[in-house]
């Protein structure tokens, strides 16, 4: 799996290309805990554009990154989830938790438009 | 490629370490093999990401990510049903029915969530677990590509927004 990390403001965009499985999301998960532990960052965005494989251990991979970035009070989005990721976002109910969006345009507008007006 | 109404049966056994990289590779192999049985889009996402859930599991649960033990998988194709074996001399499971559990996981502090199974079941026609405590466990699952979600023959696959 091929990723590009950003910081935008306050929230690191994790773009993924590729395959999230348990040999991706172990490498991905220290990449993003690493960058999380600098202070400026709040928010995660999970950009799904380019992965059309996610399984359980990429479910708990980002599962325990909104866990950590809830408890310092921000949030963790996703964008662009193609039909087999949404799929197991669904089976675990984690569309209940993490809102996703269309584009990550969309989202970024979602984070921006609910902070100070 | 399909030959006119032609009944294609065929099998494959593959032996592989306990790697996290052949998660990757068990589930191409699978994929490219049940080509044969032209499954849709859909259908070969759902097994590739069954075999993934658990050829996994004996990585990280039955040999605790020891990369010197062995799994064997194996794949037959009667038609157009395609059955799927995982085996690992791994630790085995003592509670099969609460390992089963959604959610259920031994492994919390690994970000585990208790995924694997429930996916499995739910993205396979049919799906069993045989373990022994100490001597290893068989997952078996098969899937018949006709175009129906898993289970619910006759339900046409929908397109959702
Ligand atoms: N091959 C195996 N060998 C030994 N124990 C297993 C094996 N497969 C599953 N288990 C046990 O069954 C439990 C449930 O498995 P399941 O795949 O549903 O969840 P998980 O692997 O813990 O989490 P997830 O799959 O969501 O990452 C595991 O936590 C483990 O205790
Ligand atoms: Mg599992």
């Amino acid at each position: 799996m091929q990723v590009r990390i950003r910081a935008k403001g306050e929230t690191l965009v994790v773009q993924m290309r590729g395959e999230l499985d348990h040999h991706a999301a172990t490498g991905l998960r220290m990449e993003i805990d690493a960058k999380l532990a600098e202070n400026k960052i709040k928010n995660v965005l999970f950009n799904f554009r380019d992965v059309d494989f996610m399984d359980s251990s990429g479910f708990g991979m980002i599962l325990g990154r909104y866990k950590a970035v809830r408890e310092k009070g921000g949030k963790v989005l996703a964008c662009s989830l193609r039909p087999p990721v949404r799929r197991v976002f669904e089976l675990g109910g984690l569309t209940s938790r993490i809102p996703v969006f269309g584009t990550e345009q969309e989202a970024l507008d979602d984070l921006w438009g609910g902070e100070d007006g | 490629m399909t030959s006119g109404g032609e009944r294609m049966d065929n099998y494959l056994k593959l032996e592989i370490p306990a790697k996290s990289r052949n998660e990757a590779f068990a589930r191409v192999v699978v994929a490219a093999f049940a080509a044969q049985a032209d499954p849709t889009i859909d259908e070969i996402s759902d097994v590739k990401t069954a075999v993934s859930e658990a050829v996994t599991n004996a990585i990280i649960h039955g040999y605790e990510n020891n990369p010197s033990g062995t799994i064997l998988l194996s794949a037959t194709l009667a038609g157009r049903r395609l059955e799927i074996t995982v085996v690992d001399y791994g630790v085995g499971i003592e509670d099969v029915e609460m390992a089963r559990q959604p959610l259920y996981t031994s492994k919390p502090e690994l970000e585990r969530s208790g995924m694997g199974f429930t996916i499995m079941e739910n993205f396979m026609d049919e799906f069993s677990v045989v373990s022994l405590p100490g001597q290893g466990t068989t997952v078996t699952m098969a899937r018949v590509f006709d175009g129906s979600l898993p289970g619910k023959p006759e339900q046409p696959y929908g397109r959702e927004a």
